[in-house]
This record gives structure tokens, sequence and C-alpha cells, in this order.
């Protein structure tokens, strides 16, 4: 934790100071404003949990564990608190597995002291039609008992099919179904931006699918 | 991939992902509940025609923690005794909508023979002296375990080579991952056509033992032999047993491992058993983890 303190504003810093934006995709947040969006969040989550003694944080991969790492790094920063971090896969909760061939496993990493009696905010990069967060919630219940499960998001772009809502948006981002939303990080993307682009077809033969779309 | 027939029919890209997901599934033995629900709904069938503990707990284990339903099928006290043929049984599971199957045979290719039958996917868990596929990938992933690479392994395979599907199949698997493997046993124990697989061979297990990062000791299968291939136990021990003092000459780094059963006495002795180079019972811990992943990504997908 200490260790990757000192690296952490380095990497912020720099990332996302020129956004490169592929063609006819526009970028939504730049660097400076995701960075701005995760301090407030790192607040909200302090005020709401009162001073966050009992938080865990909880990435879902890909792109939510850098977020939750960052959230994590924030929180340290303001409140002198180095909260539990870690990950949480769900590829083996999903409700379409059998829509696709087999996929490769995330990875979860449960920190230390597990899951009973914390607070668990999960944290996602973009929430869309809310599987996921339904997939974690069973992940979750299998891994302990937490007292409470709160939801973190760098955008809500809308378009829910289940009854499910987060606690902390970095942004809400009002989108049509032919878009895609492409959250990019500078600790897996090289950058720091959030883009709104057209929508790839989901079985991947156009040329630029270079990564998945979480949704 | 649809079967699992040969370790020699996985890439190395392919081998990689079984494993890496295999590390990820070994968690779940760790957790309050021992449960992915990702095969809810699906049949795994255990057809077993010869006999096994190890191989065939540890598929049921691995297709219950992932929710599957397991139908146990073993020839002793089923239609087989009456004398009903693979292809039938294979119809009559088909027929009852099994998604895959797990076989084993004491005939080399079929588990191959079935594949052509069936719809869903075959899984080879033995045929014959042929191949043992999840045996050699529960292997890696323990060399990998406790070794922490694969690249550039030196690899000695000891013992009954001649009947083990185990020797086979690690010889192909390890050979795809970037280890070096040397099979060492008496020449009439080795087969006719081991000149053409992609290893070493030597007779002599003293001048290998110093240069092998894994020892991986192998049962003399008495039930496969109808004529005598050593003058007795006692010389095959003398010459091809481990015992404490070879042990001693591998090394540090070095670990033992075995497919199990094991005979004590015979290819292996009781302190290098007992020994904590040895990782017999984490090879079976691993391959619960090991053949999870393989079902997941075998039913898992569409």
């Amino acid at each position: 934790m200490r260790a990757q303190k000192a690296t952490a504003g380095e990497a912020e810093g720099i990332s996302g100071a020129q956004a490169k934006v592929p063609e006819g995709t526009r970028a939504v947040l730049d660097g400076p404003e995701i960075n701005r969006a995760l301090t407030r969040i790192a607040h909200e989550v302090l005020e709401r949990t009162k001073g966050g003694q009992e938080v865990t944080l909880l990435g879902i991969p890909s792109r939510g564990v850098p977020l939750a790492q960052r959230l994590a790094r924030r929180i340290e920063r303001v409140e002198d608190l180095a909260v539990p971090t870690g990950s949480l896969d769900i590829t083996m909760y999903r409700d379409d597995l059998r829509l696709a061939p087999a996929r490769a496993l995330g990875r979860t990493e449960i920190p230390d002291g597990g899951l009973d009696d914390r607070v668990v905010v999960l944290v996602d990069d973009v929430l869309f039609s809310g599987r996921t967060v339904r997939a974690a919630l069973d992940a979750l219940g299998d891994l302990g008992r937490p007292r409470a499960v709160q939801l973190a998001v760098l955008v809500d772009r809308g378009h829910r099919e289940l009854p499910i809502r987060a606690d902390y948006v970095g942004k809400n981002l009002p989108t049509s179904l032919r878009e895609n939303v492409d959250v990019r990080l500078s600790e897996t993307d090289d950058q720091d931006a959030v883009l709104l682009g057209p929508a790839r077809s989901r079985a991947g033969s156009a040329g630029s699918a270079d990564q998945e779309v979480d949704s | 991939m649809r079967h699992l027939l040969s370790a020699g029919d996985l890439d190395r890209d392919q081998a990689t992902l079984i494993l890496d997901t295999a590390s990820e599934l070994a968690q779940v033995g760790d957790r309050s509940v021992k449960k992915l629900p990702t095969l809810r709904g699906r049949t795994v069938v255990n057809l077993f025609y010869e006999d096994s503990t190890r191989t065939r707990t540890s598929f049921e284990l691995a297709a219950k923690r992932l929710s599957a339903d397991v139908i146990n099928f073993s020839a002793k006290g089923s239609s087989v005794s009456k004398g009903e043929s693979l292809k039938d049984t294979a119809l009559t599971l088909q027929a009852m909508g099994a998604d895959g199957v797990v076989i084993r045979h004491s005939a080399s290719g079929a588990a191959h023979r079935l594949s052509h039958w069936v719809d869903g996917s075959v899984l080879n868990a033995g045929d014959g002296t042929h191949e043992h596929p999840t045996q050699a990938l529960l292997d890696a992933f323990t060399m990998r375990n406790r070794l922490g690479t694969l690249e550039g392994l030196r690899v000695a395979v000891v013992g009954d080579v001649m009947h083990s599907r185990v020797a086979r199949s690690n010889v192909l698997l390890l050979t795809t991952l970037g280890a070096e493997v040397t099979l060492v046993a008496p020449p009439t124990l080795l087969p006719v056509s081991v000149g053409t697989w992609p290893c070493e061979v030597s007779y002599d297990l003293d001048s290998v033992l110093p240069k092998s990062d894994v020892v991986m000791m192998l049962r003399v299968q008495g039930e496969r032999m109808n004529e005598s291939f050593f003058p007795s136990v006692r010389e095959y021990s003398r010459n091809y047993g481990l015992d404490g003092e070879r042990l001693g000459r591998m090394p540090e780094h070095a670990i033992v491992m075995h497919p199990g059963p094991m005979v004590r006495g015979m290819e292996i002795s009781a302190e290098v058993a007992d020994s904590p180079r040895c990782t017999v019972t984490e090879q079976v811990a691993n391959g619960v983890s090991l053949r999870m992943a393989v079902l997941y990504l075998l039913l898992g997908g569409s």
C-alpha cells in the first residue's frame, strides 16, 4: 500500500493530458475529469460510511480493479486510512455464459480478514444493464456475509434491465443503445478517458474491437 | 476445443489457459461456500470401465463444485456385465442428455471412438496405455506452482513407461509447454515407438537424477503385464526405485512426483513418499481445480 502511494500521483498526473480519441468516437470525460470524479466518490464513500472504517473496496475486472485501487489511494490521502482493497471476478456467475465460448477468468482477490460484517463497495467502470452487478451480488453471497453492499461506478449509461442502482456515480451519461461507452485507464490502456462511439457488433468482427466491452 | 482426448491436441495457448483457469479456481476450495453456479443444469456422466478412486472422485467433486449434475457409471453392476457394447452404452447416455462424458477404458482409443457417437464433450480420463491428459495437466500445474515456471524445466519420468498413459501425456504436454523431458526405464519397459517421441531416453537413473528439477515416478503396472519385463522386483527397485539416498543426490529444489497409486518399496521408498519434497497429495488437491478448469472450458460456453 505505502509503496504504491508514491507512484500514484505521478501516474495519474501524466495520464490523460492529451487523450487520443479514435475516429468516430468522442471523449466525454478526460483524465483530469476522471480524477475529479474519483476524488468526489472517495469523499462520498467516507461520508456515507461515517469514516469508512468498515469499508472494503472490491473492483470488478478488468477496469473496476484499477478504479478501486485509485479510490483506496484517495481515501488514504484524505483520511489516512488504509482501506482493504481486492478484486471480484464474476465470470463464473454470468447469466450469458452459454451465449459465447468459455471466457478466461479474471482474478479474485479477497483482502485478508474476509468480507463478513464489512461494508463492501463494488467498483466498476460502466453501469449498463445491471447484469454484471447482479452476478457480483451472487458471487458475494458465496464469499461471506457483508453488513452492506454498495456500488460505485465511473459512468452510469442507463438502460437497466434489472432493478439495480448505483450509490456513487462519477458521471451520468444518457446514451443510445446504438452507442458504446469505452472506459480507458492508464493502468490497462495507457491513457485515461471515457469515449463514446458507435456500438461495435457483439460478434466482434469489427476491426477496431481490440478489447472486450464491459456491460 | 470440444473434447479433451489427448494432451497432444493442446497448443501452448490452450494449455496455458487451462492452467491459468485452474489457479483461479483453486481459490474455491478455500471459500466458505465451495461451489460455483457455472454448470447448473448440465449433466456430466462419469463412465468408468476401469477401477479408479482418485480420478473418478476428482472428476465428480470438480463437476459438483461447478453445480453440474453427476451420474457415476461403472462397468461393474451395470448392463456392461450383461454384455452391452461401449457404443450402446454411449447411445443410452446420449438419449439421457449427457452434456459431458468422462470416460476411462482399458482399450486405447476408446475416448476417441466415443467422441464420434455422442453429441456432448468427451473427456479422456485414461484410455488403455494411450493417454491421460488431465493427469498431465495437473502434473504441469503442480510443477508450475512449486517451481514457478515450466519453460526449460528438466523433468525425468521414471519407470514403466511402456504401460503408462501418464508418461505419454506428460511428454506431449510438457514439451508443448517448453519443458525438457527425459524418460528413464529399463529397455524392456520402453515402447517401441519411443524414438519418435519428443524427448530424451536414458537407461541409467543415477546419471539423470542430478540434472533434474522434477522426478516423476511411475508405478509398475503389473495388471497390464503378461510376460516378465525384469528379473525381479528387488532388482527393479535397486536400479529404478527412488530411495532416500538417491533423493539426496537430486538438486535441492527438485521435487518428486507420482501420479498414484504408489507402491511403497517398489518404485518409491516410504521415506521418499513421506518427504515434504514429494507432491503426491498436492497433486490430488490440484487435480480437483484442474478438472474444474477443464469442465468449465469445455462445457461452460456455447
